[in-house]
């Protein structure tokens, strides 16, 4: 059982989703957190020095990467906790399910975790006949719905509020049909009704991990429904599922990394709740989970270290580099076709399901670099998504009309004296044919340009055959 | 003091060279009026497309070439943020695998400008001579801005440009949906972001549009004609030259 992955027919995609107009005017909000996290930036003297330390501290974390991870695995045994290594996603469902097999599990909440998405989690269970509840108030509503997360934060950013009331009412038809759900803050009332019954009648918790920390064993999540504490305290087994990039060496750098997190998120100075776990209920506390399990999730990371793409494990998960990103705006995130959506997704996905599926992402980018400049952990993300253009054309992956174009080109590119002379020549031939109206509305070879615009048409000889003719010789 | 002239050498681009020749001889004028001696070189294109698709040894090929081409010149400007970011920035990472040409690269890239900011950042002008007649609204092209820091100084310029108003345009930051090929390979998604961009444009009420990038001019311009907005557009040299006689982009005689 693995994720539906769709990202081979991402034009397809494309088209879909610029033709489906109920996501284009949920889309026509995305671009609302970009002025949150400029002030938020601006508000905030040393934030450029913060995402440099930040850079710094994950730098060093991967360099060290097996030793930390040895510390981690030492401190979170030592609290009575268990640490399971997963070298894939099948490892990771197979260890989960063993788990809830053991305990005869039959109800799982669920925090909000990507990693959960990449293993296919709920999938998993279902099958077994096991209920996952997503708590999450977005996670939520597209569970309802039978959809994936469309971003990394914002899981339902794709869906109108007036489509979450018909969900609602189609869902929860134990409640009376006149009842008023209008208002966003109806909608989450009736949502936390629902799920607070759940909380109370899970075996088992599940979160996701923002941090986990070496020094001393813990995992750290950030919310701001507070969802994920209840998932966490309330049932008797809490296990974490995350990827094993998530570590850092103390609580100061998580608290430093906590800094840019969610300014570069969502702009707010902190989430509302910052939950630290270590370990299951000690005698003294007042609650928390007899059992704490850890998850640890390679599938492909470990193979990134000391490769091009190293760079890519710095990553937070803030969604910063997709808020800002104009084809993530354009599309959403369900376009590109697996888990993670925007220009982290198009570094990401041909590392974890490998070049040939995920290959279309990283060439749907103008490279306007704008992802770079607000990733608080400075990933060179469109350096990385050249770097995969790279692997493609050495194995000669893209298509044969982009290679014989561009080797026409570069052939003469090579050769000034006949580049110069049949470029003139050609100018020449097609500004006599587009003098008139100065552009073409359609034209041979640029289906791809003319379909949603015209194409200037050039004026005539070239610069540099002027510039000759101007200046008699160039010396 | 060395009183002789700078010796510039334009990399004209290879669109300015094909496609709007009048955007080179603006160049020329503006690097003249400023006390440069200009030269052009032959040359092809910078590599770019190559480098951006994938294909590293045409991409160096071609970089060589450039190189080679402009190594007696003191500087090598070019009327593009995108294509002088090729030379500056991404010469030296182009060849980072080759210590002897990465050397090379270096001190290539070290004398390569984009015209405005040479112009305002190097020599130090301050003001242009030069009239135009309209409500304009500038479009920030990404290589420019997120690579060479390109945002004030041709407000600045403009400015100065007699009978000119500058209004600012909203999101003038996001990318126009160009990305050289990316254009073509994605048509579908590149004419709805500069779909997007248009709409912004228009809202401005501006009468004409202008940047520093052929190709990001030639994507918005062929999109405000293909809704048959009446915007014209240029590049900003044409308007800081005071040569605007040629019909603007995308516009018939």
């Amino acid at each position: 059982m693995t994720v539906h992955v769709t990202t081979p027919r991402f034009k397809l995609n494309v088209h879909e989703a610029l033709g489906d107009p109920r996501l284009q005017r949920a889309m026509s909000h995305a671009g609302n957190l970009v002025p949150r996290r400029a002030s938020a930036a601006e508000r905030l003297p040393e934030f450029e020095a913060l995402r440099d330390s930040a850079r710094d501290i994950k730098n060093h974390t991967l360099a060290h990467l097996d030793l930390y991870l040895e510390a981690y695995e030492k401190r979170v045994t030592e609290a009575g906790g268990h640490v399971h290594w997963a070298r894939d996603a099948e490892e990771a469902r197979q260890i989960f399910l063993k788990l809830c097999a053991e305990r005869g599990a039959k109800r799982v909440t669920k925090g909000k975790s990507m990693i959960s998405e990449e293993i296919g989690l709920n999938e998993a269970l279902e099958a077994q006949g096991i209920e996952a509840i997503e708590t999450d108030l977005g996670e939520y509503i597209i569970q309802l719905r039978h959809e994936a997360p469309s971003h990394i934060i914002a899981p339902a950013i794709h869906v109108t509020r007036d489509d979450v009331e018909a969900d609602f009412r189609k869902f929860h038809t134990h409640l009376p049909a006149d009842r008023d759900l209008t208002k966003p803050e109806t909608l989450l009332a009736e949502a936390r009704e629902i799920l607070r019954q759940k909380f109370l009648s899970a075996d088992i918790g599940v979160t996701g991990a923002n941090f986990l920390i070496a020094e001393t064993g813990t995992s750290i999540i950030v919310t701001n429904e507070g969802n994920g504490d209840l998932t966490q305290i309330l049932p008797k087994v809490h296990v974490v599922v995350a990827s094993l990039e998530k570590i850092v060496p103390t609580l100061d750098d998580a608290a430093q990394l906590l800094r840019v997190l969610a300014r570069s998120a969502t702009g707010q100075d902190m989430s509302v709740y910052t939950t630290l776990s270590t370990g299951p209920r000690r005698p003294q506390d007042p609650d928390g989970p007899q059992e704490y399990h850890v998850i640890l999730l390679d599938n492909g990371r470990s193979s990134m270290l000391g490769t091009e793409f190293a760079d890519m494990l710095r990553c937070i998960r803030c969604g910063a580099c997709m808020n800002h990103c104009p084809v993530y705006q354009a599309v959403g995130g369900h376009a590109y076709g697996w888990v993670y959506p925007g220009p982290m997704g198009a570094v990401l996905t041909p590392s974890l399901i490998g070049v040939k599926e995920g290959g279309q992402l990283p060439n749907a980018s103008t490279f306007c670099g704008r992802c770079e400049s607000v990733c608080p952990m400075r990933i060179p993300l469109p350096k990385m998504m050249r770097h995969w253009r790279e692997r493609e054309f050495e194995r000669h992956l893209e298509p044969a009309a982009v290679r014989y174009g561009l080797g026409i080109w570069a052939f003469f590119a090579r050769r000034p004296a006949l580049y110069r002379f049949a470029a003139n020549l050609g100018m020449r031939a097609m500004a006599l044919v587009g003098r008139k109206k100065g552009r073409f509305a359609w034209a041979p070879l640029a289906s791809g340009w003319t379909q949603a615009r015209d194409l200037p048409a050039p004026q005539g000889a070239t610069f540099q055959a002027q510039w000759r003719a101007r200046s008699g010789a160039l010396r | 003091m060395d009183k002789s002239p700078l010796r510039v050498g334009l990399f004209v681009t290879c669109l300015v060279d094909l496609m709007r020749p009048s955007v080179g001889f603006a160049a020329v004028k503006l690097l003249e009026d400023a006390g440069c001696k200009v030269f052009v070189p032959e040359q092809t294109c910078c590599g770019q497309p190559a480098y951006n698709s994938g294909d590293r040894a045409n991409a160096k090929a071609l970089a060589r070439q450039t190189m080679a081409a402009f190594k007696d010149c003191d500087w090598v400007v070019a009327p593009s943020g995108s294509c002088a970011g090729m030379l500056a920035k991404h010469y030296p990472e182009l060849f980072a695998d080759e210590p002897d040409a990465a050397r090379e690269a270096n001190v290539f890239a070290a004398k390569c400008r984009e015209l405005v900011s040479f112009l305002t950042d190097t020599l130090g002008v301050t003001s242009v001579a030069s009239s135009y007649e309209g409500v304009a609204t500038y479009h920030d092209s990404c290589s420019g801005l997120r690579e060479l820091g390109i945002h004030d100084q041709p407000r600045k310029l403009l400015g100065t440009v007699k009978g000119l108003s500058l209004v600012e345009l909203t999101d003038a930051d996001v990318c126009c949906g160009f990305g050289g090929t990316f254009a073509a390979k994605y048509g579908e998604l590149s004419g709805a972001i500069v779909t997007k961009k248009c709409a912004n444009i228009v809202s401005t009420e501006a009468d004409t549009l202008l940047a520093g990038d052929l190709g990001c001019l030639m994507n918005m311009a062929g999109r405000l004609a293909r809704e048959g907005r009446k915007v014209k557009v240029r590049h900003v040299a044409e308007v800081l030259a005071g040569m605007t006689d040629d019909p603007p982009i995308g516009q018939g005689q």
